[in-house]
């Protein structure tokens, strides 16, 4: 099979155990602040698009997330990675 | 014999110079600036991680230089027995690169925090607190923004004795007002099981000559006399 062009959609954030000031900050001093009180949480987190050349979706999936894990893209002490999406470029 | 200590500067080290000048000038040892691409173990004593923004601190601050080949040697020197200090970027760049456990998040106040705090020594058995008394409470300053310790393994660290630094406040106490962060358990510093390898968010080598202390004090300095004593026993 003739390799091609996917994008892979990564996003990283903290564990549930790791407090996320951010999220906390987001939701309190503004959501609730301007009415928006029926959100009950916001956590926030980095997102990353990945261009690369794979022969499959599936190959593709396999080759970012053996990426991110064999180069700590996400560090597994205080973050969770999910792959989101894999589409064709 | 000369005392020979590696400052490895990574695209972005900000204090690197600050910690060159104290162990030449106020320490007097043989201080080297070395390039992260370009350190080579065999020709140094110990070394220091400096503090600053290594790579812009992309991605998370520390991950892309704990992949630099500087920390390659560096676990070299660890495993060999000699001292590692990683300073502010340096321990974040230190737990990244699992020399340390733990991680250091953003600071529960979302802002770059810098000011003179008081940390207590907790362990004063590692390569760089050999000149402290447990329950000393230092004068020292910090900077940074993401500075919150965190660790999934809280009772392990405890029972290795890997704690080395607790925040407190003037009169030595360990009270949530005196975390500026939001660490965990107030933690500042903390070490390897073998105790060579130190990380500590504060900073001593701004404060280490007391022309740049507000209490006249140089606590700083007993960091890097330890890690002089350490090297002078170890070769002995």
């Amino acid at each position: 099979m003739d390799a091609q062009e996917f994008i892979v959609e990564v996003v990283l954030e903290n564990k549930a155990a790791a407090r996320d000031p951010v999220g906390t900050t987001i939701q309190k001093d503004l959501l609730a602040k301007k009415g928006y009180d029926n959100i009950t949480n916001v956590r926030s987190g980095q997102y990353l698009r990945i261009n690369l050349r794979a022969v499959s979706e599936k190959d593709a999936k396999e080759i970012v997330d053996k990426m991110c894990n064999e180069l700590r893209i996400f560090n597994p002490v205080t973050q969770n990675l999910t792959i989101l999406k894999v589409s064709k470029s | 014999m000369t005392i020979k200590i590696a400052v490895i500067q990574f695209p972005g080290s900000n204090c690197d110079l600050d910690t060159i000048h104290v162990l030449n000038d106020v320490i007097g040892v043989e201080a080297s600036l070395i390039w992260h691409n370009h350190f080579k173990e065999a020709q140094f004593d110990g070394c220091v991680l400096p503090g600053g923004f290594s790579f812009g601190d992309y991605l998370r601050s520390g991950i892309i230089a704990a992949h630099s080949p500087s920390i390659d040697e560096a676990r070299i020197m660890l495993k060999d027995g000699r001292p590692v200090i990683g300073i502010c970027n340096g321990m974040q760049i230190l737990t990244e690169a699992q020399f340390l456990p733990g991680a250091l998040l953003r600071n529960d106040s979302l802002k770059f925090v810098c000011k003179w705090v008081n940390i207590k020594v907790e362990n004063n058995k590692t390569a760089f607190t050999n000149k402290m008394n447990i329950g000393d409470n230092l004068a020292i300053p910090i900077a940074h923004a993401e500075g919150r310790y965190f660790t999934d393994n809280l009772k392990e660290l405890e029972e290795n004795d890997q704690i080395v630094f607790k925040y407190a406040n003037e009169k030595g106490e360990i009270t949530e007002e005196a975390n500026p962060n939001g660490s965990m358990e107030n933690i500042a510093g903390v070490c390897n099981l073998e105790q060579n390898c130190l990380g500590l968010m504060p900073h001593p080598e701004r404060a280490s000559e007391k022309i740049l202390s507000p209490k006249n004090t140089t606590h700083g300095k007993l960091f890097f006399e330890s890690m002089i004593e350490f090297i002078k026993r170890r070769t002995s």
